[in-house]
């Protein structure tokens, strides 16, 4: 929403402040100002001027030498401008004088910070004393001048008097805000609406626009041309029609013009003029019709049928469908209710008799039908906001009152108005105690009464209520009342206090605590964190060779996605750590390590109708620098920081298409599987271009959280001495080091307090399908000094177990 | 005679002690006069010799120059191991400037960062650190929060969708409601987590991003208390000299609204490029819970008053760390990971 600060002068004439305290000031009570353009920041020394004679350049062809009167004088100036020819005498131009600036080149280019200075010279040789102007000069265009010329100098009207403010006359003299408009405030999508906050922001009178009782001498009545019907009463709650005859298009005068231009709308004739002002003063759109291409006298405001079609009068043809409201005559549709009428019945230079309409749509289906039709206009952008239908009557009043005073027409007696229940004043208690209580402040009744009254909401005394005007749709109950206290109290005032102390002590849950652990850990074992998008696109599933039938096909998919790449929810986090991971590659990183903590999301069934399963997986993935064994390091270092104190077990056997299939395995703790790791597969590193060995693991924190504590044991340092062992062995090739493992600890007892893997070998030295494997044991006592009779007695129940894998020790 | 000899002996030891450039001659010297064969050892060995009256004067002559050759040598014997020690210092200096040996650290991602940056302000003002569903119900993402049906906010052009009734949430506001429904007041929580909107990727869009949500319900909760927390919030975040101004607002779901604005942290209010000129930074969102709220929570308005505020974290974290480019934080670059 844009506004000129002199349209809002008008009504609010004693208003007086700077650019930027306007700006300020407003922001502060809730209009908020995101900038402001003043029009005339780089013009000086421009003034009207007559040229007298236009004379040849005696050493340029595309240059001319003009004498131009400015008032005070005559001055010679050289122009190239293609609209001065040799001999031309009288045009009223606009002339920068000696000294003078101008905000732009004539190209119509960005204009320079500070603007272009003018200063007498000579031009090929023939002095030349200022410059004569086009509108792109001055920093405007063709789209706010439209009778400027495409290329060359704008010619002010035959009345400008040389020497006088070209720049007024203009009326650039004048200040462009552009306001940021919350949802709430329909009111203030009009200019009335943005002076009433400036009145009561700048405690000024606000000067409600001329409105008279329009037609009172004209014979014949609108009723007596149009009846009005409405079917659909819920699309539109009030149609208000009133006939205009004998209809003069002409101009607009030059003050209507200058409004209009400063907020970005074309002049075209008078009574577009009209409908466009009154739609910008009042925030309510109108239309006129050709009174004379209406059938059967007779207006009906009903939905469109299915497949419907309808020329717009920009000459396009529209698809509509049974939600669309439309305007329609006797026999036909001619406009599409609130958006746009058609080209039926559209005004032309040569109309003589005109139906003005201002009506009351409903906001969200104007807003679905402009999308459904494929056409938004200023006058659907203001309706979708819901209007109030009071405003409709005003507006159509208004607009009788300006058809009147520009003299462009004969209004006829009273409206033809149709509508529903009229909304009523709302009435809010009136809480000053409450109010204080709410905001924290110590604000008089009086004080509060006066901002309401700077807003025109009247206080009843007799029931001690605040009666709201129905513009303020917003305005609703207590809150509402307390806003508008706080805002003209200023929110700067209002004290900064913190809430009494609460009994509650702050902290994160325990998931977050086991979370925090995994970073640190991750951390610390040289992973970075990563953020990768919780969609992704169904190609991934192939991407990762998942068989049709894998479980974690069955994805969340969004229905409105911005694309395939971004459709469904994501059911694994492989492909962000490997995307993640081929970025780094693909910019030759070198031993990138990555962690990212978030969330994938298990459907319980589809199509969706509950909250699915959303699971905080810890993915740890890794190229270059480390293998499988590091991996796994950081893994089981994280579940014994978050408490998890036995050692994992690992199952080979996971299934995981996308990892390699000797180098995988399930994690296992407690008999769960807590996750998976291993060695991405070879095909699937190649789909994501990553050279070389990429290896990931993957935690189901839920299954962590589950077995982790952060209760702490102390167990006592041990006094007693420890016996070890070292036991070198001959294993079959396919027994895992995992199974001896647990052959050590369930048959070493109780003193065996730890074992080391110190050596494992394939080859010459050994017998083709074994390979040799070498443990040190520890074994210790807590009570006493082990002999070497119980160490031996251990010794020999491992050995036997370890026969029963068919392991020998070596000799 | 014995006199003689003890001083005889004194003097060369005394000598021999003083001239004893290293721990090995010092030790000889020990050798030489207290060893079994040493001089003054000798001298006790002939005390046979001595006559019985003598004796006693000549023992206390001896363990006397005893007692004074030991404290030299001791003596002596600190001063060169103390030099023996600077020598080997001195022959011991490295390079401190040589390069430092890679740190294997990894590093923290700058969003994670400015989340626990806010949390440990939160969790010291008593808040709780709570999370809700990203997969959310429309009624807790807008009905509840008073965005009905036909609000613009629930414009399929923001609003990802899943079907009629679930969608990815837009906002963290829903987790209010979820602990509002819960029934335990006093509140005091914040609620990290990702949040959707349908914009097209680039330098300060992202269709994935996060907010922090705040919510305090109590008995006695004011306008006047929101400010005080969030202007203590923004000292801690941005430093102690930051000033904070509110802005009226609207959101559906407060009343009155706010938004937040801090001083420019880069040029203290100045205006500089940073805050294109302003001196000010639009940094939250924030106002006093709409009693409608409240009561669709089951909340008693006229018993109940409550703040809520909601902050972008992306936003935070961009300012503070002055990243330019709000893509870098979903492509995990280690080369930008490095610099947190």
């Amino acid at each position: 929403m844009n506004t000129s600060l002199n349209w809002i002068k008008r009504y609010v004439p004693d208003l007086e402040c700077t650019d930027q305290e306007y700006t300020d000031r407003m922001t502060l009570t809730g209009t908020k100002v995101e900038g402001f353009e003043k029009l005339d920041k780089n013009l000086s020394k421009i003034v009207v001027g007559e040229i007298l004679s236009v004379e040849k350049h005696p050493d340029a062809e595309k240059l001319v030498v003009c004498q131009v009167n400015v008032g005070s004088e005559t001055v010679q100036i050289v122009t190239g401008a293609p609209n001065v020819h040799v001999g031309d005498k009288g045009q009223k131009v606009i002339v920068v004088l000696d000294g003078g600036k101008v905000a732009g080149g004539h190209d119509g280019g960005a204009l320079p910070e500070d603007g272009i200075e003018i200063k007498a010279g000579k031009l090929r040789g023939v002095d030349s004393y200022g410059m004569m102007c086009s509108v792109e000069e001055l920093g405007s265009s063709r789209e706010v001048f439209p009778d400027a010329p495409e290329s060359g100098l704008y010619f002010l009207s035959d009345d400008a008097v040389p020497g006088s403010d070209a720049i007024e006359l203009m009326g650039l003299h004048d200040t462009i805000f552009e306001y940021e408009i919350t949802s709430n405030r329909v009111d203030c999508y009009a200019v009335m609406g943005i002076a009433r906050e400036a009145a009561a922001t700048f405690n000024k009178k606000f000067v409600y626009p001329c409105v008279r009782e329009t037609g009172a001498d004209a014979s014949e009545s609108s009723s007596d041309y149009i009846s009005v019907e409405v079917e659909d009463t819920d699309l539109c709650r009030r149609y208000t029609g009133r006939v205009v005859k004998n209809v003069k298009i002409g101009e607009s005068p030059e003050w209507m013009k200058k409004c209009l231009r400063a907020a970005g709308i074309r002049s075209i004739n008078n009574i577009v003029d009209i409908t466009n002002f009154v739609m910008m003063e009042y925030g309510q759109p109108m239309h006129a019709y050709d009174l004379s291409t209406i059938a059967g006298g007779k207006i009906v405001v009903r939905r469109a049928k299915d497949g419907e079609k309808f020329t717009t009068l920009d000459g396009q043809e529209r698809n509509l469908d049974h939600d669309v409201l439309m305007i329609c005559d006797g026999e036909k549709e001619i406009g599409i209710a609130g958006i746009m009428g058609g080209e039926n019945s559209m005004i032309t230079e040569n109309v003589t008799d005109i139906l003005f309409e201002a009506a009351t749509f409903n906001g969200p289906n104007i807003r679905k039908s402009s999308k459904r039709v494929g056409l938004r206009t200023d006058a659907s952008g203001i309706f979708e906001k819901g209007l109030d239908p009071h405003n409709a009557l005003d507006a159509m009043n208004r607009a009788c009152t300006l058809v009147e005073d520009l003299n462009c027409g004969t209004v006829l007696k009273g409206v033809v108005d149709v509508h529903t229940e009229l909304p009523e004043k709302v009435r809010i208690k009136f809480e000053p105690e409450r109010i204080n209580q709410y905001l924290g402040t110590d604000i008089s009744k009086e004080d509060m009464l006066e901002y309401f009254n700077r807003l025109e909401v009247e206080y009843d005394e007799s029931t001690g209520d605040l009666v709201c005007p129905t513009f303020r749709q917003d305005l609703l109950g207590f809150a509402d009342s307390s806003e508008e206290v706080a805002r003209f109290f200023g929110y700067e005032n209002i004290p900064t206090t913190l809430p009494a102390s609460s009994a509650n002590s702050g902290k994160k849950t325990f998931k977050m605590r086991v979370e925090d652990v995994a970073r640190n850990v991750a951390e610390f074992a040289g992973y970075s964190g990563a953020m990768a998008y919780s969609f992704e696109s169904p190609k991934v599933f192939d991407k990762l060779l998942l068989p049709a039938d894998a479980p974690e096909r069955q994805a969340i998919a969004i229905s409105n996605p911005l694309g395939e790449d971004f459709s469904i929810m994501r059911t694994l986090t492989l492909n962000g750590m490997l995307t993640s991971l081929a970025t780094n590659y693909n910019r030759r990183n070198k031993d990138v390590k990555l962690y990212e903590i978030g969330n994938i999301y298990l459907p319980k069934d589809l199509p969706l109708n509950d909250y699915p399963d959303e699971r905080t997986q810890l993915t740890l993935g890794s190229y270059g620098e480390g293998d499988f064994y590091t991996l796994k390091g950081v893994v089981e270092e994280f579940l014994g920081k978050v408490g998890m104190k036995q050692t994992p077990s690992y199952d080979p056997k996971s299934g995981k298409t996308f990892l390699h299939p000797g180098r995988q395995a399930n994690i296992i703790y407690d008999g769960q599987v807590i996750g998976f790791m291993g060695e991405v597969h070879p095909a699937v590193a190649d789909n994501y271009s990553i050279g070389g060995r990429v290896y990931v693991a993957v935690l189901d924190l839920p299954e962590v959280v589950k077995r982790a504590t952060f209760d702490r044991k102390f167990t006592g340092i041990a006094k007693f001495p420890a016996v070890t062992r070292d036991i070198s062995m001959v294993v079959p090739k396919e027994v895992l080091v995992g199974q001896i493992d647990d052959v050590l600890r369930q048959r070493g007892g109780k003193i065996l307090e730890s074992m080391k893997l110190f050596d494992i070998y394939e080859g010459d030295q050994i017998k083709a399908g074994f390979k040799s494997v070498a443990y040190t044991l520890t074994f210790r006592n807590l009570e006493k000094t082990l002999s070497d009779d119980e160490v031996n007695s251990a010794m020999k129940k491992i050995l036997n177990g370890l026969n029963g894998l068919g392991i020998e020790l070596r000799s | 005679m014995i006199k003689e000899k003890l001083e005889e002996i004194r003097e060369k030891a005394l000598s021999q002690i003083s001239e004893s450039v290293d721990l090995n001659r010092l030790n000889d010297v020990r050798v030489e006069v207290l060893g079994k064969k040493g001089s003054l050892t000798a001298v006790l060995k002939g005390m046979k010799d001595v006559a019985a009256e003598d004796r006693p004067k000549v023992g206390q002559m001896v363990n006397e120059l005893r007692a004074e050759i030991e404290k030299a040598m001791e003596e002596a014997k600190t001063k060169l191991e103390s030099a023996a020690r600077e020598v080997q210092l001195a022959s011991e200096t490295i390079d401190v400037t040589l390069p430092a040996r890679g740190s294997a650290i990894g590093h923290r991602h700058p969003n994670q960062i400015a989340l626990e940056e806010m949390e440990r302000i939160f969790i010291g003002l008593g808040y709780e650190v709570v999370e809700g569903p990203e997969v959310e119900k429309d009624y807790y993402n807008f009905e509840a929060l008073n965005i009905p049906a036909d609000h613009p906010a629930k414009d399929e052009q923001d609003t990802f969708y899943i079907n009629g009734e679930m969608l990815l949430r837009t906002q963290t506001s829903g987790t209010q409601v979820h602990e509002m429904e819960k029934g335990r007041i006093p509140i005091r929580m914040i609620s990290p987590g990702r949040v959707y909107r349908a914009d097209e990727v680039d330098a300060t869009h992202s269709p994935v991003f996060h907010q922090v949500e705040g919510l305090v319900i109590d008995e006695n909760v004011s306008f006047a208390d929101l400010k005080g927390t969030l202007a203590e919030f923004a000292k801690e975040l941005f430093g102690e000299d930051t000033k904070v101004k509110f802005r009226p607002h609207h959101f559906p779901f407060t009343e009155p609204s706010a938004e937040m604005d801090v001083s420019c942290f880069k040029c203290g209010g100045k205006g500089c490029r940073f805050c294109k000129g302003e001196g000010w930074i639009e940094i939250l969102g924030c106002g006093m819970v709409h009693p409608h709220v409240l009561e669709m929570s089951h909340i008693d308005p006229l018993k109940y008053k409550g703040f809520a505020f909601g902050v972008g974290l992306e936003r935070i974290a961009l300012l503070k760390y002055e990243i330019d480019d709000m893509r870098l934080m979903y492509e995990n670059d280690i080369r930008f990971l490095k610099q947190f």
